[in-house]
């Protein structure tokens, strides 16, 4: 490395490179958008067809005169299918930024990664926890809109520390959280739409964007 | 026209403690690991550039306990940016009359 001698253009690369790296957390990419938006609509699917045995089961009705025990198949079976998508689209995530990592030469396990992880796991355990509490209520018809809110919010909070798209993928969340506040027995299709089609609309921007 | 060259810090012209300054422009704090491993520097090499850019009072350091483990930290002082932004103009400036 030249220390002593000024080059101005090299200097000025080497100075915006280091503020980015040491910045932002640039390691997401399409792939993750791509993985976990097909994650949820499959997800999305098997509990349709397979939990609420392709409407037979109705949402909101079910969700209305369900009593007693919170636990029971179906909220069972909604659960595991969500937790199963959250693992599988949060480990195809670090994976995909992992292998970017590798690739560039780059490493992965960063104060920038460290913070942006942190930012994002606050709010998402504490939707999590929220989850559950919603659900040993029995208040089953708003867990789509609280997994929705706090997922966004969580986006929002990280958006910070990375690309600017995460941002603006939270505010999304947010709003169709909300509605799925609003038309609680759709709640299924909002989690579909927040989850699965956002997530690829958000593996597309970035494809055109960056990866192209 | 002023001579841009005027304006380049000496003490800048160090990759080195460009880089230090760079990071520490955009970060509030770093502690030395997260420098050293931004800047792939070995802890003898960084840790004496950090004491000069310490003694020119260009960045202060503060020590503290996490937990039971010694922990340093680096932060730019206001003075240290604005020698950063003087050098930083200089240098487009120079790209500019090329």
């Amino acid at each position: 490395m030249k220390t002593n001698s000024v080059n101005p253009k090299e200097d000025i690369q080497a100075i915006r490179e280091i503020m980015e790296r040491s910045s932002k957390f640039m390691l997401l990419n399409s792939w993750a958008g791509f993985f976990a938006g097909t994650c949820a609509l499959i997800g999305a699917a098997v509990v349709w067809f397979g939990v609420l045995e392709s409407g037979a089961l109705h949402y909101d009705e079910f969700l209305c005169t369900v009593g007693g025990s919170p636990l029971n198949s179906v909220t069972i079976g909604l659960g595991t299918v969500a937790l199963i998508v959250l693992l599988l689209a949060g480990v195809a995530a670090i994976w995909f930024s992992y292998r970017k990592a590798q690739k560039a030469g780059q490493k992965f396990w960063t104060s920038s990664t460290k913070r942006v992880l942190a930012h994002l796991l606050i709010p998402i355990v504490s939707g999590g926890i929220f989850v559950l509490i919603l659900v040993s209520r029995n208040q089953i018809d708003l867990v789509a809109s609280a997994m929705l809110i706090f997922y966004g919010l969580a986006l929002v909070n990280a958006g910070k520390f990375t690309s600017g798209e995460i941002h603006y993928l939270g505010m999304a969340e947010i709003a169709v959280g909300l509605l799925a506040g609003v038309f609680a027995s759709y709640g299924l299709v909002f989690w579909a739409l927040g989850f699965g089609l956002l997530h690829l609309v958000y593996g597309v921007v970035m494809w055109m964007r960056y990866e192209r | 026209m002023k001579n841009p060259i005027a304006n380049l810090q000496k003490v800048f012209e160090s990759r080195i403690r460009l880089g230090i300054m760079s990071a520490l422009m955009v970060n509030d704090t770093l502690d030395f690991n997260a420098l050293k491993e931004l800047l792939e520097l070995t802890d003898g090499n960084l840790a004496s550039h950090l004491k000069a850019l310490e003694q020119q009072e260009i960045i202060v350091v503060s020590k503290q306990f996490v937990g039971r483990k010694p922990s340093t930290t680096y932060r730019a002082t206001e003075q240290g940016k604005d020698l950063f932004r003087q050098h930083l103009a200089a240098l487009e400036q120079l790209i500019g009359n090329q």
